[in-house]
Formats: structure tokens, sequence, C-alpha cells
């Protein structure tokens, strides 16, 4: 079979090529870690100035894990015009006003929820609260991780995979593989067997570290994670060694990145777009990399089974069968047979 | 075993291969000469299939090109030397060869290896190859299927006279023993050594016929004259 042949040739030079394989399995650990040390913190310390408050609530807000300073007013003024502190809190006519700093919206809520609990109106007391999915010790990192997860996936496959493939175009080797008597599909499959190997090695790597070791919340199992980066890096790799066609060099390769990859982070849910008009949520919907982070989100957030993201997996294999067909079809033009 | 019938081809509104017709018979070298952008580069992978022409035919042992099971049939070295160049000697042979050889195949790369000097060398990385060892690697892929006709795209550029010598003589060798050789060159003395001979200027082909006819009919000494006395000449 000759998709083998070239997957065996594919797996030989890519273990000789020992960057490639760091680039595809260490950056995208060393980026998850160093997005878990960022991100993986308790709500940043607020830091507020209080100008003349009774001391019950000075002690109440110390004591809701705010740094609070206790300054004189017009020093208050300039921290806060500084943005030294975060708010000032301060007594106008015996009633409280708070005054943000504003211009980190990130910490507006936090401030206001610690406000409301030193001002003695804890929504707890009131309220029985319980988490449906996840759970109370869960941040950023957390809800992010696997899109992150799913991202990196991507974006290191789509790169290695593309520019493995540009090299055979600009190095004259693709062209002497189809004076052999090979079909074009079996040449782009043997890149997809050769490659997926690979991409489910680098899937399992990353995952089981980011799980165990990064400790990202994982509700649902392990294989249905593994099998959504696997058909999401099959995704990548496939659109990658596609638009390989269209650039000239590896620098042109690196040019579709602002084009083809960052949009994708966008629009995949790692910034909230429940909220934006209709016809710009739609251009989700034509990224691959919405439907993998939709699909990885409900199974290691709400242990989301396959039959409930039949159409996620629907549609990354839709992208992949759509990519490798128009990757066949593109050869064409080396070899019109 | 190879024939090419009123060939035009265009690429956009530029016509680089213009009313070629072209006959290359069994068990012969063919030579085809001409300056540098004169399309024949572009005429060799119309020839494999590579490139469909705009116009006219091109058969392979009587077959219409392009055909897949035809591609079996030839041998073909690119100008460029089209290696991979994280891989051995023998692992790019082995590559190649696979798709065309199964039992045969390690006796093959072996003999090929061998005969283009490239055995010691065998398991070294491409990357760290001279110029003339990775042409010579070229050749050997062209040669491992062992097929009855060989298309070469300048063949011997980059090496040094003794191996060009050797290789020529491999080459009177294999057509001896049937197969046939379609050169490229701008090498003169490569020239001498053709049975017969075309010349390509501007995508047309301007005169045929062997070394010795050509020298008698412009009564000069060498093929480098002929060379000239074409190469100059306007049509």
């Amino acid at each position: 079979m000759n998709a083998g042949i070239v997957a065996r040739r594919i797996f030989r030079q890519f273990l000789r090529d020992k960057r490639s394989v760091a680039l595809m399995i260490l950056a995208p650990i060393l980026v998850l870690t160093l997005l878990w040390l960022v991100l993986d913190t308790d709500e940043r310390a607020v830091e507020i100035a209080v100008i003349e408050a009774p001391e019950s609530v000075y002690e109440r807000l110390a004591s809701g894990g705010m740094e609070v300073r206790a300054l004189p007013e017009s020093e208050a003024q300039e921290a806060l015009n500084e943005a030294e502190i975060d708010a000032l809190l301060r007594w106008d006519e015996n009633r409280p006003l708070l005054m943000l700093e504003g211009s980190d919206p990130t910490n507006h809520s936090a401030i206001r929820t610690a406000i409301q609990q030193a001002m003695g109106v804890n929504l707890r007391d009131v309220v029985n609260v319980q988490y449906w999915h996840g759970s109370e010790d869960m941040n950023i990192f957390h809800y992010t991780g696997p899109v992150l997860v799913g991202f990196f996936i991507f974006f290191f496959v789509f790169i290695v995979g593309g520019v493995s493939f540009l090299r055979e175009r600009t190095g004259g080797t693709l062209e002497r593989v189809l004076t052999t008597p090979i079909h074009r599909y079996e040449l782009v499959g043997g890149y997809l067997l050769g490659f997926g190997i690979f991409t489910v090695i680098q899937s399992l790597i990353i995952v089981l570290f980011s799980i165990y070791l990064l400790d990202m919340y994982m509700a649902g199992s392990l294989w249905r994670v593994i099998f959504i980066t696997v058909l999401l890096a099959l995704t990548a790799l496939s659109l990658g060694t596609l638009l390989s066609a269209y650039a000239k060099n590896e620098f042109q390769m690196f040019q579709f990145i602002p084009l083809v990859i960052v949009p994708q982070v966008f629009f995949s849910g790692l910034f909230p777009i429940e909220g934006l008009a209709g016809w710009i949520q739609a251009i989700g919907k034509f990224m691959p990399l919405t439907y993998g982070a939709e699909a990885l989100r409900g199974i290691m957030l709400r242990n989301e089974h396959l039959g409930e993201l039949q159409w996620q997996v629907f549609m990354l294999l839709a992208f992949f069968v759509l990519f490798t067909l128009l990757n066949v079809k593109v050869l064409k033009r080396y070899r019109r047979l | 075993m190879i024939e090419l019938s009123r060939v035009t081809h265009t690429f956009g509104k530029k016509t680089v291969i213009e009313d070629v017709d072209l006959s290359v018979r069994k068990g012969e070298v063919f030579g085809l000469l001409g300056p540098s952008g004169s399309g024949k580069t572009t005429l060799v992978r119309i020839m494999t299939g590579m490139i469909e022409p705009s116009e006219g035919t091109v058969w392979l042992r009587e077959q219409q090109m392009p055909k897949r099971v035809l591609m079996k049939r030839f041998g073909y070295m690119a100008q460029e030397h089209a290696l991979y160049q994280e891989l051995t000697a023998k692992e790019n042979l082995d590559f190649f060869a696979s798709f065309y050889l199964r039992k045969k195949k390690k006796e093959r790369i072996d003999y090929c290896l061998q005969l283009t000097k490239l055995t010691e060398d065998k398991d070294r990385i491409v990357s760290t190859f001279s110029g003339g060892m990775k042409r010579r690697l070229s050749l050997a892929i062209a040669l491992v299927h062992d097929p009855e006709i060989l298309i070469l795209d300048e063949p011997t550029v980059g090496l040094d006279p003794v191996l060009r010598h050797e290789i020529w003589e491999e080459f009177h060798r294999l057509k001896n023993e049937g197969t046939t050789i379609f050169v490229t060159t701008h090498v003169m003395d490569e020239a001498e050594k053709c049975d017969r001979l075309a010349m390509l200027r501007d995508g047309r082909m301007i005169a045929s016929g062997s070394p010795s006819e050509w020298k008698e009919e412009l009564h000069v000494e060498s093929i480098e004259d002929v060379f000239l006395h074409y190469g100059r000449r306007k049509v």
C-alpha cells in the first residue's frame, strides 16, 4: 500500500527532526504550564482605601480577603488617580460611596461582591448555593483549560504539518514522488497516517499532563478527550497541508497564522460571544476550533457523552474530509492524473 | 518508445513549447540540446505526464500519456535534487523503490548504490552529502526499478569528469541491454555520445539528426559549433 510507504517515511523523517518533535509536544506543554502559573490563582487580592469608615466595616473588609488601607481623603484620591488602589470607600452623608478605579474590568465584580459581604449582605446567608457542573474552587484556568488544550494542539499540528508538506513542494520531492505510480489520494492519505500517529501520541501526552500535573478540571473520560483532540489535530493537519499549497516558503506559511489561527481563538469560546450579534456569532460556525473547543469543554467540564456531542464531532469530521479532498484536488497542479 | 506529436504548451499567455514533434526509438540514447530557458525542462515534464500539454499528444510505449500504469515504465531524474535531506542515502532509495519493487528491492538497492559508488556512504544522512553525491543518488533512484525508459534532466551537472565518464559508460551499457535513454544536456562532449540529437530554442525544435550528420551538414568540427550556429541564428 503506497500510503503506508509514505507514512513510514514521514515517521522516519520526523524522528530525525528533534526540533519538530519538541515543537509539537514540548511547546504546548510549556505554554500551558505558563498559563497555569498565570491563571490558576484565587481571586486577586484587591486593594482598597477606606476613609472614615466605622470600625466594624473596616474589620469585615479586612477579613474578606481584601487589602484595606485607611487613608486620609487627599492621599486616597491621589492613590486612586495613580491606580495604586483598586477602589476607595468613603462616607457621603452617612451613605457609603464606592469609587472604583475602573480601568481593569476584571476585578469590578470581585470588589462589588467583597463589599456586599463586608456590608453584611452575603448571598450565602440568604440563598443556598449549589453547583450543578464544576465546583466552587473552579477558576478561569479550569474554564479556559479545555479550549487551550484544543487550541495548542491545533496550532502546533497546523504549523508542523503545513511546513513539512511545504518543504516537499519547494524541495522538489513532491513532484518527484508524483512521477511514481502513486495515486494522489495515497500521498495525502500517507501524510495523514504518518502524522496521525504522532498526533495521537502528542494528544495523549498533552492531555495527561494537563489533567494530572496541572490539575485541570476533568469531569469526563480520558478516551473521549483524546478522541476529540485527535480529530481536531487531523483537521489542523489537513488544513495546514492544504494551505501550504498557497505559500511559496516558510515565511508565507507563517503569514497564515494571523489570518487562519488567531481569529479562531476569538471565536472558540475563550472570550464570551453569546452577547454578540447573530451574524458575528455565525463567523465562529465556520471555524473547526469552535467545535473542538465546545466538545472538549463539554467533556471536561460537564461530562458530556459523544452522543450529546454528535454535532461537534460531525462538523469536525466534515472539515477534515473537506480539507483532505481539496488537498487531493490541489495536487492536480503537480500531476493531472 | 517516446513519441510527441504536435505538442504545444502555454503557461497563461506565454507559449513555452510550440508545435514539437519528436520520436525516440527503442534502445537509443537521445539528447535534447538547447540554451537555458529554451523549454527543455517543460518538455521533460510533459513526457513524464506531470504536465498535460495544451495541445498535441504524447505516447510512451505506444500508449497515450498521461496514464498511471505508464509511470512504472520510466525512471526520472529531475534537475533539482529532490531528496529527503533528513534521511540516509539508503532510506531515500528504499522509499522510492518501495513504489515499484517487492522481492527484488534489496538487491536492486545494493546494485544501484554500487553503480553510483555510494555503497560506503549509504548510511549517511543526505544533508551531509556533496552536490556530486546528491546527483549520483538521484540517478540511483531513477535506475532503481530497472526501467525500460530513462528520462534524465541534465543528469551530470556538477559531476567531475571521471564520474561523468563512468556514468556515460553505464548509459551505454544500459542502452546495449535495450534501455531507451532520453537526456537533456548542454555539455557538448556529452552530446557527441548520443545516437541522435535534437535542438530546442524558444520552445521550438529547430534541428535534429545524429552528431555526424549535423557536423557534415554544417561543415563544422564539433557539436559546440553546431550549438553556436543554431543558438545564434534567429528563426
